[in-house]
């Protein structure tokens, strides 16, 4: 067992057992991908008061769950590089960082895209809303901050205090944006909370969520898989991964 | 069929929120894809010279 | 540094920052001038009625404190980098922590504290209510060390990039957004008429939570700034 972990601190041991994964994982996305689009966008039924255009929940929320569980998978990450100088760690938290942005764009655009036929505009300040535009701030400091520092040991150290300092905020921001929508709210009431939701909608919902959790395993190590290499290109390995490649 | 696309009237909201998700998840594996090729080659390339210099 | 006592390199550190800006005056008054101008600003911007100046005065005194805490950052630990210093602190047998916080409580001193004997002043170009007014000068003194000290830690971060002060605004921004609301909005209740233990209340929290983690960071944050 701990040899296991031994073994995946490896870089290079890493690399070779990330990339046996990644086909059977992709495999297993797309097959919960599959079904719970099928389930969300076939077998769900209508919203009572929504009508279908509800069904962007599949998308919207799985996305918005996303962001914040790759933001803490970043920061606990990047915690464990900064305390046990594992490579792999502050690997895997700078992989992260690109895909939870992207997941966070999403997630405000597709509930900019919901709230259009629901309130009327493109932007509404609703406090989740709110709170995933400065989470997308948040992800984007820590992308400007690495990608200033030259040396990349020296980019994943500072990227990780960066998000350890965010990761404690989030609770705190998303508080204090939840509190300042609640003072300046008006009549219409967040749909993106549905008070209890039918278990046809959740189905779909969660399948959606699994799906994306997949997902994002795939991509960060494809893209840790990357990383390594850049870091790695001197060794022996890599060399002759490379020379074997043309 | 024609109302599953239609979408009660939302069909553009919600094709879309799902045409953008797609367009996102799909940058999200092609982009580590081709940074792992041009790293390859790139690593190719630089042995190549080294090489070459001997 | 020749002091055994660690409580006493605190002092010597914050004694020395301050007589260092204060031969310096000029560019003491630097940050008051910009926060001034900023907020007098929005009133040409949006017009001059006296209720909506009223309605959006604190939270535009508010947003122009953390640009103005933002723009003088740059100040808390450049000079030390530039000369050497820092890196002698790094090298100190005092806990860096504890020298950090003495730079910060200095910055706060020099870039906070005037802030808020400012405050009157722009109370009055927008046309504040004495509640308002003095809800203001409170809730700055709150906030503006957290600013300080949360912001110590985005320095810190930055201090050796070449374009650092470009991407501090963008790692500070989010962070100071809790202080904004909560201190904004106390302004806005008190003119209201309102109580506002409340909003105190989290804004003490908040700066209890600053002062105690925020060094810590910091000092992290310098450690692999300066490796």
């Amino acid at each position: 067992m701990w040899r296991f972990f031994h073994k995946m601190g490896s870089p290079k041991h890493f690399y070779r057992i990330a990339g046996a994964w990644i086909p059977w994982l992709t495999m297993i996305c797309a097959g919960f991908m599959l079904v719970g689009l099928y389930q969300g966008l076939w077998v769900a039924p209508a919203d009572y008061q929504q009508g279908e255009s509800y069904r962007i929940m599949f998308v919207h929320v799985p996305a918005a769950w996303m962001s914040l569980f790759i933001y803490v998978v970043m920061a606990g990450a990047g915690a464990i590089g900064l305390i046990w100088h594992m490579k792999l760690a502050e690997v895997i938290a700078i992989s992260s960082a690109h895909i939870g942005a992207s997941f966070t764009f999403l997630a405000l655009v597709t509930g900019s895209i919901w709230g259009k036929p629901m309130w009327g505009t493109w932007w509404v300040w609703d406090a989740r809303l709110t709170s995933e535009l400065i989470l997308l701030f948040l992800y984007l400091g820590v992308i400007a901050l690495h990608n200033a520092v030259e040396d990349k040991r020296t980019a994943a150290r500072a990227t990780s205090i960066l998000a350890i300092v965010g990761v404690v905020n989030i609770p705190i921001i998303h508080y204090s944006v939840e509190w300042w929508n609640t003072l300046h709210q008006g009549p219409t009431v967040t749909k993106f909370d549905a008070p209890s939701i039918d278990v046809r909608m959740l189905i779909p919902l969660l399948l959606m969520a699994v799906a994306f959790k997949l997902f994002y395993a795939v991509v960060v190590l494809m893209r840790a898989r990357c990383e390594i290499l850049q870091r790695e290109r001197n060794t022996q390995w890599v060399r002759q991964l490379a020379g074997g490649s043309y | 069929m024609g109302e599953f696309f239609h979408m009660g009237g939302y069909a553009f909201y919600v094709w879309t929120s799902y045409g953008l998700t797609l367009i996102v998840l799909l940058a999200n594996l092609l982009a580590p894809l081709r940074q792992r090729r041009k790293i390859l080659a790139d690593l190719a390339r630089r042995d190549r010279r080294e090489r070459n210099m001997k | 540094m020749n002091t055994r006592s660690t409580s006493r390199a605190f002092t010597l550190l914050l004694r020395r920052d301050l007589t260092l800006a204060f031969r310096q005056r000029a560019e003491m008054i630097n940050p008051l001038l910009f926060f001034v101008l900023v907020t007098a600003l929005f009133p040409l911007g949006i017009g001059a009625e006296p209720a909506l100046l009223r309605s959006i005065g604190p939270g535009i005194i508010w947003v122009a404190a953390l640009l103005a805490a933002m723009l003088s950052l740059d100040s808390v630990f450049r000079s030390d980098f530039e000369d050497g210093s820092l890196e002698h602190f790094l090298l100190s047998a005092h806990p860096l922590s504890v020298l950090v916080l003495a730079k910060t409580l200095a910055h706060w001193l020099i870039t906070g504290l005037p802030l808020l004997v400012v405050a009157p002043l722009l109370g009055l170009l927008l046309d504040l209510s004495a509640d308002a007014v003095w809800t203001l000068i409170v809730t700055l003194a709150l906030g503006t060390p957290v600013l300080s000290m949360v912001g110590a830690i985005g320095v810190a971060l930055t201090v050796g990039l070449r374009r650092g002060g470009m991407i501090l605004s963008l790692l500070v921004l989010p962070l100071y957004v809790p202080v904004l609301i909560f201190a904004a909005n106390a302004v806005d209740t008190a003119s209201a008429g309102l109580p506002i233990t409340a909003h105190l209340s989290l804004l003490t929290a908040l700066l209890a939570l600053a002062c105690s983690l925020s060094p810590v960071a910091t000092a992290a944050a310098l450690k692999i700034s300066l490796s």
